[in-house]
């Protein structure tokens, strides 16, 4: 049985949405911003009001108030209680729900050692990292053994590398604990990374529910597309293994260095995201770059997405505005393609 | 550590300027010198008007007026703050009519509550609850309304009931601005309350300073001043330190 069903669901944002979470499942939410995705998060856990149907094991929730639904939610801005200790904080919950003092602190303990943050029990919020804050806003939404969690964009405001580390990790607990989850984002190589399915939404409707490879491949509506990026994708003749988790392929002239896992090389895919481009002849060994002229630029907000022509085939590049026009980079201008190793992936 | 140092560095020029006092004094470098007593004989008449127990009764007079006005509008204010900034149609329905009771000055009251109450020990108290009540009832009103509405959807989906939120997340982040209110009206509960016993009560501070201008005691009426500033710099500290020993740890 399904332990999350939507059946059509409707209010200002959301336009007759149905949709299913398995137990167990972690589902992601990815969709440009003003999709519907928080809204969604907010009707499933009763926060704002709604037509429809939201079902937890196949239970009808209308009519139950959010603080007796049972969801855990993650924010975008986390918002831990900055009056309340980190203890304070995870506990808050069971607190509320007058679990007995004994069992409030053994939950306590095992949530501080499966984040690993005993050291940060005592201090105020204002006093952690970014990366600390997110682990304790992770231990409060799920201390009360929540029916599903609800994660909003969570790692909106870290760094690359936190942000990176903190996905993986994130997905590891949630597996462990056999979590019912649904995580929302607008990054697709985050919803590649953390998903079991990925829903599709845009402009409040469900376009498309997958897992992470058919979303890959077949991502529907030319919005969702244009929002996304497609990846660009690299068919390859010829490749060799190099050691050390590497392999040289062949694809199209271009020789690309790839992480490796044992599987047939055929295909190799790149996020236009993790595409670099330089004006320059960047410095160190020519591997992974690739000399083009620039052949078309459209701006998306604050991104500007470069086609790159190299040799007989189109790379798609997107970086940052102001990094973009601080290179000068325009239509028919030369310009190196810099491929990022560990955002290569074999298909 | 450096407050302590700025503490010790403030002495200094209240030193300088209390010894200008009383050489100017000492001096007669102002005419009508008679009017201008030194430093040392206010000091001397406080000790005096002390052991007589005179200033003690009249300062005891005015400050179970403004403690028991001060309580009461405190009280009173921060409870409808509460409903108010908790519960928005209680706020729509009387946030108009406070609104324009608020600007009045306490004072201005006075007349009409002279008539209407009497000239009785009831009449300062009432004046202190309006001085007190309406401020910090205001500053209830925007602490708790000020307070991220993302804690109480946190707490909620945490399992919260209204009640709990009420008590666990606003009423403690609005603290701060509550106190805010308490310590401004502390210190203006004194003003007022001077002001009052001046106009229209025989007892108290206020009052014997205009009986000393009548008198021509200069030294008491200077007396009067030291002690009100003394009172109110303190009264203002006290609720400044307790202030941030509430909330110095998570701000």
């Amino acid at each position: 049985m399904p332990s999350i069903e939507l059946k059509s669901v409707n209010n200002f944002a959301c336009r007759d949405i149905n949709m299913t979470v398995s137990d167990r499942e972690l589902l992601v939410l990815l969709g440009p911003t003003g999709a519907g995705k928080t809204t969604l998060l907010n009707i499933i856990s009763g926060l704002i009001k709604y037509e429809g149907s939201v079902l937890f094991d196949g239970l009808p929730m209308e009519g139950t108030p959010t603080n007796r639904r049972g969801v855990g939610y993650l924010f975008q801005d986390l918002v831990l209680f900055p009056h309340l200790t980190v203890s304070a904080n995870i506990t808050y919950g069971i607190r509320m729900q007058k679990w007995g003092a004994e069992a409030i602190d053994a939950r306590l303990r095992e949530l501080m050692d499966l984040m690993n943050i005993h050291h940060l029990a005592g201090r105020y919020p204002r006093y952690l990292s970014g990366g600390e804050k997110q682990r304790v806003a992770l231990a409060r939404a799920i201390a009360p053994y929540p029916r599903v969690l609800l994660l909003d964009e969570p790692f909106n405001n870290l760094d690359m590398r936190t942000t990176k580390y903190l996905r993986m990790e994130f997905r590891k607990i949630l597996k462990e604990l056999g979590l019912t989850a649904i995580f929302v984002t607008h990054n697709l190589p985050e919803a590649q990374e953390m998903a079991d399915r990925i829903a599709v939404l845009d402009r409040g409707r469900l376009e498309q529910i997958g897992s992470p490879r058919e979303i890959f491949f077949d991502l529907h509506g030319e919005g969702i597309s244009d929002f996304l990026g497609s990846p660009n994708i690299l068919e390859c003749d010829r490749y060799r293994t190099l050691g050390n988790g590497l392999v040289t392929a062949d694809c199209n002239g271009m020789e690309i260095i790839v992480p490796y896992e044992g599987s047939p090389v055929r295909k190799i895919a790149i996020s236009p995201g993790d595409v670099y481009l330089s004006r320059s002849r960047p410095p160190g060994p020519h591997l992974n770059r690739f000399q083009g002229v620039i052949s078309e630029v459209t701006l998306h907000g604050s991104v500007m997405r470069f086609t790159v022509r190299v040799g007989k085939r189109d790379i798609v590049a997107e970086l940052p505005r102001d990094i973009a026009e601080a290179q000068d980079l325009r239509q028919g201008v030369d310009a190196f393609v810099i491929l990022k190793l560990r955002c290569l992936r074999i298909l | 550590m450096r407050k302590g140092i700025g503490a010790h560095w403030g002495v200094l020029p209240i030193a300088l300027f209390l010894a200008a006092w009383e050489i100017i004094a000492r001096l007669e470098l102002i005419p009508g010198q008679l009017l201008f007593p030194p430093f040392s004989t206010v000091m001397w008449e406080l000790i005096h008007l002390t052991e007589e127990g005179v200033l003690t009764d009249h300062l005891l007079r005015s400050g179970v007026r403004v403690l028991i006005g001060f309580c009461a509008g405190s009280v009173a204010g921060v409870a409808i703050g509460i409903v108010m900034g908790w519960n928005a149609t209680m706020n729509r329905s009387l946030q108009p009519v406070f609104s324009l009771l608020y600007p009045i000055p306490a004072l201005g009251w006075l007349p009409l509550l002279m008539i209407w109450v009497g000239i009785g020990e009831i009449l300062p108290i009432l004046i202190i609850f309006i001085c007190s009540f309406f401020p910090i009832l205001y500053n209830t009103v925007t602490g708790i309304r000020g307070v991220d509405r993302n804690f109480i959807k946190a707490a909620k989906t945490l399992g919260a009931s209204d009640l709990r939120i009420l008590s666990t997340v606003l009423l403690p982040i609005a603290l701060p601005n509550i106190f805010t209110g308490l310590r401004l009206e502390a210190g203006m509960a004194w003003r007022v309350i001077i002001a009052a016993e001046m106009v229209a009560i025989p007892t108290g501070i206020g009052a014997l300073m205009m009986k000393a201008e009548s008198l021509l005691r200069i030294d008491i009426i200077i007396v009067c001043l030291v002690i009100l500033s003394a009172i109110c710099f303190s009264v203002e500290r006290l609720f400044l330190y307790i202030e941030q020993r509430l909330t110095k740890e998570w701000r």
